[in-house]
C-alpha cells in the first residue's frame, strides 16, 4: 500500500489491519512513535493522521492509505515546540514526549492553559506532573 | 562561568524531542528473534505437565533446564527461580520461553501447562511466612505509655501501586565473543550484570550489561530487569541469535513488581498539652512470593515510620511477609510513602483529639538540629522540619483557609516529612560504589554505572563536573553506562544518584584537577593522552550504624518538606478534586531547579495517584484491572496547579550541599489529602480514597 | 496477547450499497469504523472476528443534517463532529456534552456514534443521551431499511436488534424543546470509562436514563412516572436508587453507583429549578 508520510510518497507491504503504528515503526522505520499500552489510553503514540492528532495503535493501516501521515520526524527538530519542551524540562524519560508534541500541534495559536490541559488529556505523562509540558507550550 | 544552580541545556533534550533518542524497542538486529513468556495462571500450585503441541521448526524453546547456571534471580536471596521448575507461587510467573523471527508465529503458539492447584495466601495478616522482620527501639516505649493521659490509637492501610513507567520493561540480548550482551531499559546495570553471571555461570568478563534510553522507572525497573535479561540470554544463547523481549503493558502490570501493600498501627502517648510522649508502631508490609527487595523496603520503610519528630520513646516493629502475589519490589520511595502516610494521618488524628491546630502541634513536636530520630541519629544543622512547615504553612495560606474552608466543600490538610539519601545503615559502605572521569578530545568524560531515567541524571553530574574541575559544562560528556567500560556506581536508586555518585565525581574532579594542574583537560589529554581518575565512595567521619539494633545514623542526611493539599469534594459524586498544592521542600542545594521542580511536581503527580485513584485490583492473585483502561493514574485534568518552593539548607555531605530529590516528594501527598479530606470531616484511614471509600465515609461521618 | 494483523482480513467497499451487499453476502464480517473499540480488542485478543468490513472511507455516512424536523446524524459521525455541529450544540447540547466527555482528543477524532452505541457497552457515554432523546437507530441492509425506536434496540448485555447483514446508517433525533440535562462520573477527570452516567430531559413527560447501572443502559421508567406525577425530586431519587442494578466491578461498588444515581436526580433538580 502507498501512503503519505511526512511528506513523503511510501510504498508498504503490510496488511490492511495491522497497527498504524507497527506500519510507520516497522515498515517506514520511523520509531520516533512510541507503543506506551496498545489500548489507546497512553498517547504516546499520537500522530496525525490529515492534520488530527490520533493514536497509531488504533488505526488500522488502511485509513492511512491516501491520507497525510505526521509523526515527530517530521518536524525537522527545530519546531518551536520541540526547541520549548527541550529549554523547560518538558521531557524527562521523554517516552511521552513525541506523542505531547505531537497532540500539542492540534492547539489554536496562543493558547490557554485549559485550552492545553484539555488537548493534552488523552496523553499521560507519568515523570512531570505535566506542569513542565504546559510552561512548554505555553511559551513556545 | 559556575553551572551548578542554573538551567543550563538538559543533555539528553534534543533526541528526546525529535524522536531520535533510542529505546530498546526501537533497536533492531540482524536475525533478531521476537521472545514470550509464557506463565502460570494459578496462584500456588505444581506443574504436572508442559506441552508444546505446536510445530517447534522456526521455533527456540527454554524452560529451566536450559540454565547453565543457578535458577535464581540474584538479588538478596535467591529464592526466586528465573524459570518456574515444579512449584508456581505466584500468577504470572515465568514457566516456558518462546522465541521466533515472526511476531506473528510467536502469537499463534500455544502452550499448554497442566498444574495441581494448591492452596494460596493472599492475605498478609493470614501469612506465616515471614520475609524479614526488625525492631528499632528507643527508651522504654510501655513504661511511658502507662504514664501518659492520652493515647490515639489507628490502623492505616494503603494499597499496592504499580510504577507505570510508559515505556514498559524490555531487553535485547546479543550473543557476542562467547559471551552475551544485554541491551535494555533499566536503572541498575550491574544488578542485571550480577544476576546474568549467576544465572549462565559465565565469568564476569563475558558479559555486557548496556543501558539504553530508559522511559521512565520509579523502581519499577530496578530489580525485574534481571529477570528479562536473563530470559533473553538463555534465549539468545540457545538460538544463537538476538532476542529481543519487550513487554506490553497488560504483561508488565500482570507480571512485574508493585509497590507494597501496607497495614501500619499506632498507639501513641501524648500530653494534654501536645508533646509527644511515646509511639509505639507495628508496620506489615506484603512482600508477594518471593524476598526480591522487601528486606530493605521494610527497613526505609521502618526507619522512616516515626516520621520527622522527637520523641523519647519509640518502638518499630516491622515485618514483611509472604503471599502468592507477584513480588513487590522497589517504587520512588520505597516504603516510606506507606509509613508517613500512615503516621501523618495520625498525627492529624492526634491534634484533633487534643483539640490542636494541625501545624502548631507538628511545630511543637518536628525535630531541630540536634534532636535523635527513631533510630538515635542526631540530626544535623541542616534539619529543617519547622522552616519548611512554617514556610508551606505561610505560603498556602493554611490558617485562614483552615477557617474560610469549614463547612464548605473544600478542605485544606499538610503534611511533615522527611527522608534518607542514600543507602540504609551501612548499604553505602557495602556497595563501594566506584564513577570515574578520563580526560578525553573534547574535555573530560563521566564514567559512571548510574542510569539517567528521566531524571536527568547526566545533566546533574556534568554539571558538578563542570564546576569541580573549572570548565564549560558542554566540555563534559558521559559515557554510555556499559558495564564493559564504566566502574559500578551501585544501583540508581534511593535518592543517591546526586548526593552519593555526585560527591565522588566531585572527588574525581578535585583529583583531577590537582592531576592535571592549571591545563584544560583537552588540553591536557592532546599533550599526554587519556588520564583516567577512579574514586570510591568514603564512608562520611562519625557515621556509625549497627545492622543488629538498628541504632545510629540510618542515613548521612535526611531531606525535609511540608506538603499542603487543597481539595474539593463533589457532593453528589463523592468525588475528590485537587485543587491547588503547595510543595516546600529542602533538597540542600537545586544543582538543577528546573530538574529538582521537575522531580517535585511528577512525585506529587504521582503521590496524587497514590491517594486517590491508583488501584490494583487484585483477584485470586492476579491484578485483575491491568490495563491502563482500569488502572488509573492522573491525566492533566486531574493534577492541580502547584506551588513548587525549592528550599536549600546545604548538608556537608553531598556535593555543593545537597541532598536527596527524587523520591521524598512521593511521600507527602497522600497524607496531605487525607488530611484535607479529614478537614471535610470525613475520616478516611486507607489509600485510595476513591470516592467508593468517600462515600462509605460520608455514611458514618459527618 | 495481540492477535496477529496478518491472519485479519478487511473487505474495503466503495459505496454504502456495496458495503451492504458484501455483508450481505457475509454476514460473519465486522463492521468497523473508527476502530477506538475494535483495535483496544485486537490488541488484547478478545475480539473474536477476524473479518472486518471497512466503514471508515464511506463519506455519506457522516453526515449530520435536518430532516423532518429531526437532527439526523450518520453513523459515522466522530464524537469530535459532533461536538462541532452548530445543529447538535444548539439542539441537544447534551449529545455534544457526552461526545466531549468520550476519552482524549485523539479518541474523539476517531470514535463514531455509530461504533459507540454498536458496541454496545452499557458504559457508553452517548447512550443515556440517545435514550432520552428518543432517538431512532436507523439500520440498513441490501433489502431493507428499519427504523428502531433507540430504546428497543439494546437486548441484553452487548445485544441488539441488529441483524448481521445490517448496518447502522443513521440516528435521527426528534426535537427537544425541553430541559436537558447530562452527567458522567469517572472519578478520573479525563479519559474514564463511566461509573455512572446520567441523561434526563424534564418538563411534562420527563425522561431519565443510566448507563453502567445494568447490563443495558436503561430507561428509568418508574422514576419517570413518579417525576410525571408530581413527585417531588428526593422521592424520585428513592425511587431511581430502587430502579436500577448496578454490580460490584473492577471499577466501582453497587452500593456507591446507587448513591450516586440518586444524589444525580437530586441535582438535575436543584440545578433546573423545578
Ligand atoms: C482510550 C479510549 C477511551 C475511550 N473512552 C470512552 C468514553 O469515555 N466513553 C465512551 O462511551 N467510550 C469510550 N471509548 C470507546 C470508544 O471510543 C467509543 O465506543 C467509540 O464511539 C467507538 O466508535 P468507533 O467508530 O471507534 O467503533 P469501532 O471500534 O470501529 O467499532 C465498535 C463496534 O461497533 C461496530 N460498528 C461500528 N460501526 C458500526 C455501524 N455503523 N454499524 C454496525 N456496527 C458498527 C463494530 O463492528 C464494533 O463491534 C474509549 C476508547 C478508548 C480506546
Ligand atoms: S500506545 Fe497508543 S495510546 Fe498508548
Ligand atoms: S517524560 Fe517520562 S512519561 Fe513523560
Amino acid at each position: 500500500m502507498r501512503l503519505r508520510v511526512n511528506g513523503r510518497e511510501m510504498e508498504v507491504d503490510a496488511p490492511p489491519m495491522t497497527r498504524l503504528l507497527d506500519v510507520l515503526r516497522i515498515h517506514c522505520e520511523l520509531p520516533g512513535t512510541k507503543e506506551g499500552c496498545g489500548e489507546g489510553e497512553c498517547g504516546a503514540c499520537t500522530v496525525l493522521l490529515d492534520g488530527e492528532p490520533v493514536c497509531a495503535c488504533l488505526v488500522p493501516a488502511a485509513h492511512a492509505e491516501s491520507a497525510e501521515v505526521t509523526t515527530i520526524e517530521g518536524l525537522g527538530g527545530e519546531h518551536p515546540l520541540q526547541r520549548a519542551f527541550a529549554e523547560h524540562g518538558a521531557a524527562q524519560c521523554g517516552i511521552c514526549t513525541p506523542g505531547m508534541i505531537m497532540a500539542a500541534l492540534a492547539l489554536p495559536p496562543s493558547p490557554t492553559l485549559d485550552d492545553v490541559r484539555v488537548a493534552l488529556a488523552g496523553n499521560i505523562c507519568r515523570c512531570t506532573g505535566y506542569h513542565a509540558i504546559y510552561r512548554a507550550i505555553l511559551r513556545a | 562561568m559556575p553551572v551548578v544552580g542554573t538551567n543550563v541545556p538538559r543533555k539528553d533534550a534534543a533526541e528526546k524531542v525529535t524522536g531520535s533518542a533510542k529505546y530498546v524497542d526501537d533497536l533492531a538486529f540482524p536475525g533478531m528473534l521476537h521472545a514470550r513468556t509464557i506463565r502460570s495462571t494459578i496462584a500456588r500450585g505444581r506443574i504436572r505437565d508442559v506441552r508444546l503441541p505446536f510445530d517447534r521448526a522456526g521455533y527456540t524453546v527454554v524452560d529451566y533446564r536450559d540454565i547453565p547456571g543457578r535458577n535464581a534471580v540474584a538479588l538478596i536471596e535467591d529464592d526466586q527461580p528465573l524459570l518456574v521448575e515444579r512449584e508456581i507461587r505466584h500468577v504470572a510467573e515465568p514457566i516456558v520461553l518462546l522465541a521466533h523471527q515472526d511476531r506473528d508465529a510467536l502469537l499463534r503458539a500455544r502452550v499448554e501447562i497442566e498444574c495441581e492447584p494448591l492452596e494460596a495466601i493472599f492475605d498478609p495478616q493470614q501469612s506465616v511466612q515471614v520475609l524479614k522482620d526488625l525492631r528499632i527501639v528507643k527508651g522504654d516505649v510501655d513504661a511511658a505509655l502507662a504514664r501518659t493521659d492520652v493515647i490515639v490509637e489507628g490502623e492505616y492501610r494503603t494499597g499496592h501501586q504499580e510504577q507505570l513507567y510508559i515505556e514498559p520493561n524490555g531487553v535485547i540480548a546479543v550473543p557476542e565473543n562467547g559471551g552475551i550482551t544485554v541491551y535494555g531499559s533499566l536503572q541498575c546495570p550491574f544488578y542485571v550484570h550480577k544476576a546474568l553471571r549467576i544465572a549462565l555461570g559465565f565469568p564476569a568478563d563475558r558479559i555486557r550489561v548496556v543501558q539504553t534510553e530508559t522511559g521512565g522507572g520509579f523502581g519499577g525497573k530496578e530489580e525485574y530487569p534481571s529477570v528479562i535479561a536473563a530470559h533473553a540470554a538463555l534465549l539468545a544463547l540457545k538460538s544463537k541469535r538476538p532476542v529481543k523481549l519487550v513487554y506490553d503493558r497488560l504483561e508488565d502490570m500482570l507480571a512485574t513488581t508493585k509497590r507494597h501493600p501496607s497495614i501500619v498501627r499506632h498507639r501513641t502517648g501524648v500530653t494534654r498539652d501536645g508533646d509527644l510522649v511515646a509511639m509505639d508502631i507495628d508496620v506489615l508490609m506484603d512482600g508477594g512470593a518471593y524476598v526480591t527487595l522487601s528486606p530493605v523496603v521494610l527497613s526505609r520503610g521502618a526507619i522512616h515510620a516515626a516520621g520527622p519528630y522527637r520523641c523519647d520513646h519509640v518502638r518499630i516493629a516491622a515485618r514483611a511477609v509472604a503471599t502468592n502475589t507477584p513480588p513487590n519490589g522497589a517504587f520512588r520511595g520505597f516504603g516510606a510513602p506507606q509509613t508517613q502516610f500512615a503516621l501523618e494521618v495520625h498525627m492529624e488524628r492526634i491534634a484533633e483529639t487534643l483539640g490542636m491546630d494541625p501545624a502548631r502541634f507538628r511545630e511543637l513536636n518536628a525535630l531541630r538540629p540536634g534532636d535523635t530520630t527513631a533510630t538515635g541519629q542526631r540530626v544535623e544543622a541542616d534539619c529543617s522540619a519547622l522552616q519548611v512547615l512554617e514556610q508551606a504553612a505561610q505560603r498556602s495560606d493554611f490558617h485562614a483557609k483552615r477557617e474560610r474552608y469549614a463547612g464548605t466543600n473544600r478542605g485544606i490538610g499538610l503534611a511533615l516529612f522527611f527522608h534518607g539519601a542514600g543507602f540504609t545503615g551501612s548499604g553505602e559502605v557495602t556497595l563501594a560504589s566506584r564513577a570515574a572521569l578520563a580526560t578525553s578530545e573534547r574535555g573530560v568524560r563521566i564514567l559512571v554505572g548510574s542510569a539517567e531515567i528521566g531524571q536527568g541524571t547526566r545533566t546533574m553530574h556534568a554539571q558538578i563536573v563542570a564546576d569541580s574541575l573549572g570548565i564549560p559544562y558542554d566540555d563534559v560528556e558521559t559515557a554510555l553506562p556499559d558495564t564493559s567500560s564504566v566502574p559500578d556506581s551501585g544501583p540508581t536508586v534511593a535518592s543517591r544518584t546526586c548526593m552519593v555518585v555526585g560527591g565522588i565525581l566531585q572527588r574525581c574532579a578535585e583529583e583531577l584537577r590537582a592531576r592535571i594542574g592549571d591545563l584544560h583537560p583537552a588540553e591536557h589529554f592532546r599533550r599526554h593522552g587519556p588520564t583516567v581518575v577512579t574514586k570510591q565512595y568514603e564512608p562520611p567521619h562519625g557515621i556509625r550504624w549497627d545492622d543488629d539494633t538498628y541504632r545510629g545514623d540510618a542515613y548521612a542526611t535526611y531531606a525535609w518538606a511540608c506538603d499542603v493539599a487543597e481539595v474539593e469534594m463533589d457532593p453528589d459524586t463523592y468525588e475528590i478534586r485537587p485543587i491547588h498544592f503547595t510543595a516546600v521542600q529542602d533538597i540542600g542545594k537545586a544543582i538543577h531547579p528546573t530538574l529538582v521542580a521537575g522531580q517535585i511536581e511528577g512525585g506529587t503527580a504521582q503521590g496524587i495517584g497514590y491517594a486517590l485513584l491508583e488501584e490494583v485490583v487484585m483477584r485470586d492473585g492476579a491484578m485483575a484491572n491491568a490495563q491502563m483502561t482500569n488502572y488509573l493514574v492522573p491525566t492533566t485534568l486531574d493534577t492541580p496547579t502547584m506551588d513548587v518552593v525549592i528550599v536549600e539548607t546545604p548538608s556537608h555531605h553531598g556535593p555543593f550541599g545537597a541532598k536527596g530529590v527524587g523520591e521524598m516528594p512521593i511521600d507527602g501527598p497522600a497524607p496531605a489529602i487525607v488530611n484535607a479530606i479529614r478537614h471535610l470531616g470525613l475520616d478516611i484511614r486507607q489509600i485510595p480514597a476513591t470516592p467508593e471509600r468517600i462515600a462509605e465515609a460520608a455514611c458514618v461521618s459527618v | 496477547m495481540r492477535t496477529a494483523a496478518a491472519s485479519l482480513d478487511l473487505v474495503r467497499p466503495r459505496s454504502v450499497d456495496d458495503a451492504l451487499r458484501s455483508i450481505a453476502d457475509d454476514p460473519s464480517l465486522a463492521p468497523i469504523a473508527g476502530c477506538t473499540d475494535v483495535f483496544v480488542g485486537l490488541n488484547a485478543g478478545t475480539f473474536a472476528g477476524t473479518r472486518f468490513l471497512d466503514l471508515w472511507p464511506l463519506e455519506e455516512l457522516r453526515e449530520i443534517g435536518i430532516r423532518n424536523g429531526a437532527i439526523s446524524i450518520g453513523a459515522l459521525a466522530t464524537h469530535t463532529a459532533i461536538q462541532e455541529s452548530p445543529a447538535v450544540v444548539s439542539r441537544v447540547p447534551i449529545l455534544a456534552a457526552a461526545c466531549r466527555e468520550i476519552g482524549g482528543a485523539q479518541i474523539q477524532n476517531r470514535g463514531t456514534l455509530g461504533g459507540n452505541v454498536a458496541n454496545g457497552s452499557p458504559a457508553g457515554d452517548t447512550l443515556p443521551v440517545l435514550a432520552v432523546a428518543e432517538a431512532v437507530v436507523v439500520l440498513r441492509s441490501a433489502t431493507q431499511e428499519r427504523r428502531i425506536p433507540f430504546t428497543s434496540f439494546f437486548t441484553g448485555y452487548r445485544q441488539t436488534v441488529r441483524r448481521p447483514d445490517e448496518l447502522i446508517v443513521a440516528f435521527e433525533l426528534p426535537p427537544l424543546d425541553q430541559v436537558q440535562w447530562f452527567r458522567k462520573v469517572g472519578t478520573r477527570a479525563a479519559q474514564a470509562i463511566s461509573k455512572v452516567v446520567m441523561a434526563v430531559v424534564g418538563g411534562e413527560r420527563p425522561r431519565v436514563a443510566v448507563g453502567s447501572v445494568a447490563p443495558t443502559v436503561i430507561r428509568c421508567t418508574r422514576t419517570e412516572a413518579a417525576l410525571a406525577g408530581g413527585a417531588t425530586f428526593d422521592e424520585a431519587s428513592r425511587i431511581v436508587e430502587s430502579e436500577v442494578q448496578p454490580i460490584d466491578d473492577l471499577r466501582s461498588t453497587a452500593d456507591y453507583r446507587r448513591r450516586v444515581c440518586g444524589n444525580l436526580l437530586r441535582r438535575f433538580g436543584t440545578e433546573t429549578q423545578r
